[in-house]
């Protein structure tokens, strides 16, 4: 029962069965991928077989992880960044360093050789990104303080990845017969350089990265968007992770950490939103097997043999990284709501455990079966932390949080949420844009035409690459959030589609659609759309008003007509518009709408239309009076 | 010879007769301007510099305009609102209106004698201007009586036809000789 088929049909139906179950019990996404991995391992189906199997996919969808932090990165904007640099050095490094001592005390204390005791709690020091990450986007708490707090410490975290990874090799007793390039599984070339060349290609590589981040992603996305296939661009945002990856492994750094300093670096581009709408999908998809695969390595056998013993070890753990994360908060002066969702959304062990307990054995450091256990115990704390984050968020943090809320809100500055997305920056729309803009209030502004945004981003306008008929790339610009979007774009299809998009997944938001024709406006008032703005409307009165003042019309009367003849003009389209369903299936379109111009221009409601003006008319007056006399 | 500027407001001209006659008997005089404010400013989006540049070369302003419930045509009171700035009109330093001329010529449906306290208005027409007249008086300006053209709804020919005379001569009084009429100033 293998194959690719089956084995997709099997993951995806035991994610399709769980994580809406999961979240609709309120326990997150996270826990459901967990216990669906459960269900289809070894231990319950059998769909995912015992020893490696497992383990395997987890390598393989770490790279959801590597995704992750790359869409994080683009979020945060380097100022932004470097405000952190307290958070990811002093609580991040604390945390490692003070978590790490406490568990090779503990260790050292029941007589467990210094060397595993070193290798061990180092690893344990590390909290799992994809879990808390996913957990905190989940919830909408990314640019919250608990969020930022989690993040600086996972960020540190991930640098610290590079040490550990160099202090394994030097715990091996027996010496590393193994050549370590072996060991590392990669193709890093590196190691068989002396330190001050390894030194050296590490800060290469980054740089490396800045300098394509800078000056080589913009270039090959706008020639590759100019195509205007989708595919194309997609693939393209997938080879820049892929290609960052690959140089961050050749020089034995982690992946994540080059991600995110790419993510970083892109965080001011046109192409941010395009890129994470492309991206999203890989990462959720990557990520959702990639904890299935947790689920599926906990080793059941295992813990039934030494039940007490495992599980109290995994508490114990959660609860001594539990502490140090409270101490922290409570340094970072967290209230307690949120002091005890921070301490306990990190608590768990991370995936990168798993790498460097399969990369101890090879240098002999630990046997095979202290990694079995210690892979069971992580995977446990994966599981624990979860279900204890919902019984916190349950039973305490949700009385006490009420009152937090408010303040969550304001510190939101992660990310460029605006409340005006304008779709469209031609003529049409960055007319509008430049005028709210004149007035203190900037969009979100989304166009396809790469050259266009070129020249706009030159003037000093955001202006992102994206399509705005498709989902996704609206909800990265912010439409769940927005209050207002406007569509400019030059295609009346084009701008009926959004509208229709809009009604549908964001109800909302409040739309004001560009029409061309009376035609596209029949079409937007028949979707429910009250704000249209048919484009040449105002202009042609405007011009027609100017022609009377020009034979000799009064310039406030011809004003005040003016106005006047708009609202009726527009109200009479909401009459028409039932008038053109009667016709439907009887006259062509063209014919249609000969005939509709035609019952405007004849018809009775504009006929006489100026002369029924009795503004300032006193000739009622005067024979009221006259009468009188 | 002074300079007059008749700030003029009627909010449709083309329907006017008695405005239009007093308007026909000025036309060309040389000195006496006219703005009309309603074709200046269709929309109410008055340019507030391009009016005081012009009021600062007169020496007499005129307030021309109907009656409309006991008060100017609203484009006029807009005009009052935004051209009269402080600091320009009044204020420690709004000294550019000081010690210039200005009166309402208006024009009103009721008669002389509506506009009394023992008439249907209850009031005389310079009580119903006090407004202006304390604008002016504020402005440091000299507040002339009011030119009332009354009883517009059934005049005949030959008196509509004097009032304009009669308004015409006022105006070219004013323009040419020292002016001796009675007005209010603040000390």
């Amino acid at each position: 029962m293998t194959g690719f088929l089956f084995s997709a049909i099997v993951f995806i139906s035991a994610a399709i069965l769980f994580v809406p179950l999961a979240k609709k019990l309120g326990m997150g996404s996270v826990l459901g991928y967990l216990i669906a991995g459960i269900v289809i391992g070894p231990y319950i189906f059998g769909f995912i077989e015992s020893g490696n199997q497992g383990q395997d996919i987890m390598h393989t969808t770490e790279f959801g992880v590597v995704i992750m932090l790359f869409l994080i990165g683009m979020e945060l904007e380097p100022k932004n960044l470097w405000k952190m640099r307290d958070l990811i050095f002093r609580i991040g490094l604390t945390q490692i360093l003070v978590t790490a001592a406490l568990i090779f005390a503990i260790m050292l204390a029941l007589g467990i050789s210094w060397n595993i005791a070193v290798a061990v709690s180092l690893s344990m020091a590390l909290s799992s990104t994809a879990i808390v990450l996913s957990s905190l986007k989940e919830k909408n708490q990314m640019g919250s303080p608990v969020g930022k707090m989690s993040f600086g410490v996972l960020l540190m975290q991930d640098i610290a990845v590079i040490p550990i990874l160099a202090v394994i090799p030097l715990l091996a007793i027996t010496g590393g017969e193994i050549s370590s390039a072996d060991a590392h599984g990669a193709d890093s070339f590196i190691e068989t350089l002396p330190t001050w060349a390894q030194t050296l290609s590490i800060f290469l590589a980054i740089g490396l990265v800045v300098l394509i981040g800078r000056f080589g992603f913009g270039p090959l996305l706008k020639w590759v968007s100019k195509t205007h296939l989708r595919e194309l661009f997609t693939a393209s945002a997938l080879l820049i992770v892929f290609g960052i990856s690959w140089l961050m492994q050749l020089v034995g750094l982690s992946p994540a950490l080059g991600a995110f300093i790419a993510g970083v670096i892109l965080a001011n581009s046109p192409y941010r939103h395009a890129l994470e709408s492309d991206l999203e999908p890989f990462k959720g998809l990557l990520l959702g097997l990639f904890f299935m695969a947790v689920g599926a390595t906990i080793n059941f056998e295992l813990i039934q043999k030494q039940p007490i013993n495992i599980i109290s070890i995994a508490l114990g753990i959660i609860l001594i990284k539990g502490l140090v994360l409270f101490g922290l908060g409570k340094f970072k002066k967290l209230n307690l709501g949120q002091n005890l969702s921070f301490a306990l959304g990190l608590a768990q062990v991370s995936e990168f455990s798993f790498v460097t307990y399969s990369f101890a054995i090879q240098f002999d450091v630990i046997d095979q079966e202290l990694s079995d256990l210690l892979m069971a115990i992580t995977a446990l704390t994966m599981a624990f932390t979860p279900i204890l984050s919902v019984l916190m968020d349950k039973l305490v943090v949700g009385k006490l949080e009420q009152e937090v809320i408010d303040s969550d809100q304001k510190m939101d500055d992660i990310h460029e949420k605006n409340q005006v997305i304008l779709l469209g920056f031609g003529n049409f729309g960055s007319t509008v844009g430049r005028f709210l803009r004149a007035n203190g209030v900037e969009a979100t502004i989304l166009d396809y035409d790469p050259e266009r945004i070129e020249f706009l981003r030159k003037l000093g306008f955001r202006v992102y690459f994206g399509d705005g008929t498709q989902i996704n790339v609206l909800e990265t610009a912010g439409a769940s959030e927005a209050k207002i979007l406007i569509s400019t774009l030059d295609d009346p299809n084009q701008n009926i589609l959004v509208a229709e998009i809009c009604k549908e997944h964001f109800p909302h938001l409040d739309l004001l659609v560009r029409a061309k024709t009376r035609s596209d406006a029949y079409e937007l008032l028949e979707k429910d759309i009250q704000n249209i703005y048919r484009e040449q409307l105002d202009t042609s009165i405007r011009m027609g008003e100017d022609v009377l003042k020009k034979l000799g019309f009064r310039a406030h009367t011809m004003h005040r007509l003016a106005a006047q003849f708009k609202k009726y003009d527009e109200e009479s389209l909401k009459i028409l518009v039932n008038f053109k369903n009667d016709q439907k299936e009887y006259l062509s379109t063209a014919k249609q709408h000969i005939e509709q111009q035609e019952s405007i221009l004849s018809g009775e409601l504009s006929k006489k239309f100026s002369l029924n003006d009795y503004a300032w008319d006193s000739e009622q007056l005067k024979s009221e009076n006259s009468d009188k006399k | 010879m002074k300079k007059i500027l008749i700030l003029f407001a009627h909010p449709k001209f083309e329907h006017s007769d008695i405005q239009a006659r007093l308007l026909a008997s000025i036309a060309g005089l040389e000195n006496i301007l006219v703005r009309d404010l309603y074709e200046l400013y269709p929309d109410f989006q008055i340019d507030v510099q391009k009016e005081q540049e012009a009021i600062f070369e007169a020496d007499v302003l005129v307030w021309q305009h109907p009656i409309y419930w006991y008060s100017c045509p609203p484009l006029l009171k807009q005009w009052i609102d935004l051209v009269l700035e402080f600091g320009w009109a009044y204020g420690k330093s709004g000294i550019y209106l000081k010690d210039k001329y200005i009166f309402n010529a208006v024009s009103s449906g009721g008669s002389a004698e509506v506009y009394s306290t023992t008439g249907r208005n209850r009031y005389t027409l310079e009580e119903f201007l006090r407004p202006f007249e304390q604008t002016a008086y504020l402005c440091n300006m000299r507040y002339l009586k009011p030119f009332h053209l009354a009883g517009t709804h059934n005049i005949p020919k030959e008196e509509l036809d004097r009032k304009a005379m009669e308004y015409r001569n006022f105006l070219l009084k004013l323009r040419d000789e020292p002016i001796e009429e009675p007005f209010i100033q603040k000390p």
